[in-house]
């Protein structure tokens, strides 16, 4: 053996390949290329702002928007600003990302249970409503529902009427609504304590059962004393809280009542009924991925098919499920930014139209990402949070 | 060890219908109410479908606008360019089907056999020729792949080396291939060139993009990062947007851009995002002695990933992955609110039309019907590669 091969590894290569100098010279090198591309394109756009003249920072906003907004969950009016209008379409894009997201679990559970049903019907019905759903995209049933759906309902004279009364048009969808009166704040006072007991007694019922073993169904009982107060609280109050508003037809139109715009009730179903074919999915390989073992060893231990489904299947299943939800939930909420596509004055729709009448363009899309990036932090901070709680405890 | 001849399988029940139709839709009194219930909604979906289908609706709009919906306002004495396309494509889906029988047998049937039958609609004599040429290409395709099952590289190769091929073809240059200005790209062809380049390039961006995230340099990871979860919280539409209004802005000379241009750079961007989430997936998995064994037989950290570590990493996340293509193909949609005339924006345009107002349904579950082909198509195709890779090999 030669006496190289034996002698100590030389104590420092040469700094040209030494991995810890080029692994900082390299960063140093890329943080400057970002750096000057970064700084490029911010040259660019000042300059090219500067020959629109166009001038930077938020002071437009508190300029009169002077358009109309179709869908106003808050007073305006086009004398209101700018950020005003910019408000009613952060409202109106939460409306429907909120009621869309409840709307497709609920829709997407049951498909996905549908879909693993013992009754053969019933399954094939339910795998095929995915298959047709998943696989067309989303802007194209917005379309349909839209354009070949409700604005195809017959006209306002002429509108059909359900049950209820619920009268369908191509003015949309007007039912029996609620109104608030001057005592209803301090109804949902009422509410809000009996909430908040019921979850109290809900623990204490729970510890009581891991410490001595009796059993109370707890969820009843919770149940019972949110209802008691809500009862207690509209008997207290002197006005009752919430009044029924029944539309009734004044020429063309409708007087009060509860009335959903053809726009929204399009993007609402759309939304729902593509998600949840995704949920749906995601529900059925939840349930499947579940050891058929413990399905058995449930049985084996004398559960009921609910009781095995509810207490050993779903909170396993649950683990599976709630991840890949949390991202379909993200993905209804920015697929509501398609409502521009129909008509519905969202987030997106109504910063397009300050865009067009201000021509600033570079804020106004930073407002909209930020907007959507809040609006997508709060969304995975909740099911981080609610994951955590289903999560597998470890000792 | 027992060939797989001599494992013997589990003997087949034989059911009897009788009993199978009482085991599957009447074993209780709950799961017959489902039955009738739900007999009674398929007939009425099914029947109303069928009567609004033959009866009352008027195809005459599909019919007379079909050139419209496929190539868009493509020179008509040009179009033999995207034959050959079609041609070239069929011709490899059948050397697919040949050697790897188990991935795209069914879609390279389906596919060639429509073909065929289409050929025999009464279209013009080119067109049908055309058409015949293709389907039969499928079948001779898988015939000479069959012959040749060793040369799975060499078709993958050429696939990859289509593309770009099949862009030049539609585009054109010189004086043999006059240019078709992108303007008149249109319908179909559009969706498709969207799709595939945008798939092509956000691919390897991806695979680059989750590489730096995992990078143990703070700077690259920390930029890498940034971007990734900027991008996956905004709505596509917008990144979209940004590419058509603000590139002027951004870059001196932008309006310059082809329209098309901006569309694919913004998908490729977005789409980039959500694969370098994925591919982290599949780098996450792939247990530390994997490194630590390249790292003892001397590989560089570029060797170490090129050889060691994505051969593995992406095979394991190859559904995830075709998951999002198929989200990009749908989301090519999009381009309509840019003003593109995809597939979907033919539609929107042909309903304009005052001859043609009023068919909405018509027009729309057409669109929908060709999108859901090739969507069903790719997510077909996964699965069945799932199957064929996930057993065994590891």
């Amino acid at each position: 053996m030669s006496e190289q091969a034996i002698s100590p590894l030389p104590t420092r290569p040469p700094f040209w390949r030494d991995v810890r100098i080029l692994a900082i010279l390299g960063q140093v090198a890329f943080v400057l290329i970002i750096a000057v591309v970064a700084g490029m394109l911010y040259a660019n756009v000042t300059s090219g702002m500067q020959r629109l003249g166009i001038v930077g920072g938020f002071d437009f906003m508190n300029q009169t928007a002077g358009f109309d907004i179709g869908v106003r969950p808050i007073p305006y009016s086009p004398s209101d600003t700018y950020w005003r209008a910019f408000r009613v379409g952060v409202i109106n894009t939460l409306l429907v990302s909120i009621l869309g997201i409840v709307l497709a679990t609920l829709l997407g559970l049951l498909i996905g249970i549908a879909q693993l049903s013992s009754n053969w019907l019933v399954a094939r019905l339910a795998q095929s409503y995915v298959v047709i759903f998943r696989h067309v995209p989303v802007l194209v049933q917005l379309f349909f529902w839209y354009q070949a759906v409700f604005l195809r309902l017959p006209r306002i004279q002429n509108a059909i009427e359900l049950p209820g009364p619920i009268y369908l048009s191509n003015k949309g969808l007007i039912m029996v609504g609620l109104t608030a009166t001057p005592s209803t704040s301090w109804w949902f006072g009422f509410i809000f304590i009996g909430v908040l007991g019921a979850v109290m007694i809900w623990y204490w019922l729970k510890r009581r059962q891991e410490r001595t073993g009796q059993q109370a169904p707890r969820f009843l009982i919770s149940l019972l004393v949110v209802a008691t107060t809500t009862i207690i609280g509209w008997l207290v109050l002197a006005t009752p809280p919430l009044e029924l508003s029944i539309p009734e037809r004044r020429g063309l139109n409708y007087r009060g009542g509860f009335e959903l715009t053809p726009e929204y009730a399009a993007l609402l179903v759309g939304l729902v009924i593509y998600t949840a074919a995704f949920i749906a999915e995601i529900v059925r390989a939840g349930i499947q991925g579940v050891a058929k073992g413990q399905k058995e060893a449930a049985r084996a231990l004398g559960l009921s098919a609910s009781q095995s489904l509810r207490l050993v299947i779903l909170p396993q299943a649950l683990r599976i499920i709630i991840p890949p939800t949390t991202s379909q939930y993200l993905n209804l909420a920015k697929n509501s930014s398609l409502a521009i596509a129909i008509g519905y004055p969202d987030l997106f729709s109504v910063s397009r139209t300050i865009m067009n009448q201000t021509a600033q363009t570079v804020p106004m899309i930073g407002l909209i990402m930020f907007s959507y990036l809040i609006i997508s932090l709060i969304t995975s901070l909740f099911m981080n949070l609610y994951n955590r709680s289903v999560r597998l405890v470890e000792r | 060890m027992a060939s797989v001849s001599e494992i013997i399988t589990r003997p087949r029940e034989r059911v009897h219908a009788v009993k199978w139709i009482k085991n599957n839709l009447f074993s209780s009194w709950f799961n017959t109410l489902l039955t009738v219930l739900s007999s009674a909604l398929m007939y009425t979906i099914l029947s109303q479908l069928f009567i609004w289908i033959f009866t009352i609706a008027n195809w005459r709009v599909i019919a007379v606008n079909l050139r419209l919906f496929m190539v868009g306002t493509y020179p008509l004495e040009q179009i033999w360019r995207l034959w050959l396309c079609v041609a070239i494509g069929t011709t490899l889906l059948g050397l697919s089907w040949g050697i790897w029988p188990h991935v795209v047998s069914r879609v390279a049937m389906v596919y060639g056999t429509a073909l065929l039958l289409l050929a025999l609609a009464p279209f013009g004599v080119t067109t049908r020729i055309w058409l015949a040429g293709c389907g039969a290409l499928v079948f001779v395709g898988m015939l000479v792949g069959r012959r040749i099952p060793d040369a799975g590289r060499w078709v993958a190769l050429t696939w990859l080396v289509f593309l770009p091929l099949m862009l030049i073809l539609m585009r054109g240059f010189g004086t043999f291939l006059p240019v078709v200005q992108t303007r008149q790209w249109g319908g179909l062809q559009l969706t498709l060139v969207l799709a595939i380049t945008g798939i092509a390039l956000s691919f390897p961006l991806g695979v680059l993009l989750a590489i730096g995230r995992r990078s143990p340099l703070p700077a690259i990871s920390l930029c890498c990062t940034l971007y990734i979860e900027l991008i996956r919280a905004v709505p596509l539409i917008t990144v979209l947007f940004m590419f058509q209004i603000m590139l002027p802005l951004f870059i001196p000379g932008g309006e310059s851009f082809d329209r098309i241009v901006r569309a694919i750079v913004a998908f490729t961007l977005f789409t980039a995002a959500y694969i370098a989430e994925n591919v982290r997936g599949g780098l996450q998995a792939i247990p530390r002695g994997q490194f630590e064994a390249a790292r003892a037989l001397g590989l560089n950290p570029f060797l170490t990933m090129s050889f060691i570590i994505l051969p593995q990493a992406l095979r394991i996340v190859i559904p995830a992955n075709v998951g999002q293509f198929i989200s990009l193909f749908k989301d090519t949609s999009l381009v309509v609110i840019a003003a593109l005339l995809d597939l979907l924006g033919i539609g929107r345009s042909v309903l304009a039309q005052s001859e043609f107002l009023g068919l909405q349904t018509e027009v729309l579950l057409f669109v929908a019907a060709v999108y859901w082909i090739f969507t069903f198509s790719m997510s077909h195709v996964s699965k069945r590669l799932e199957q064929t890779i996930g057993g065994g090999n590891r």
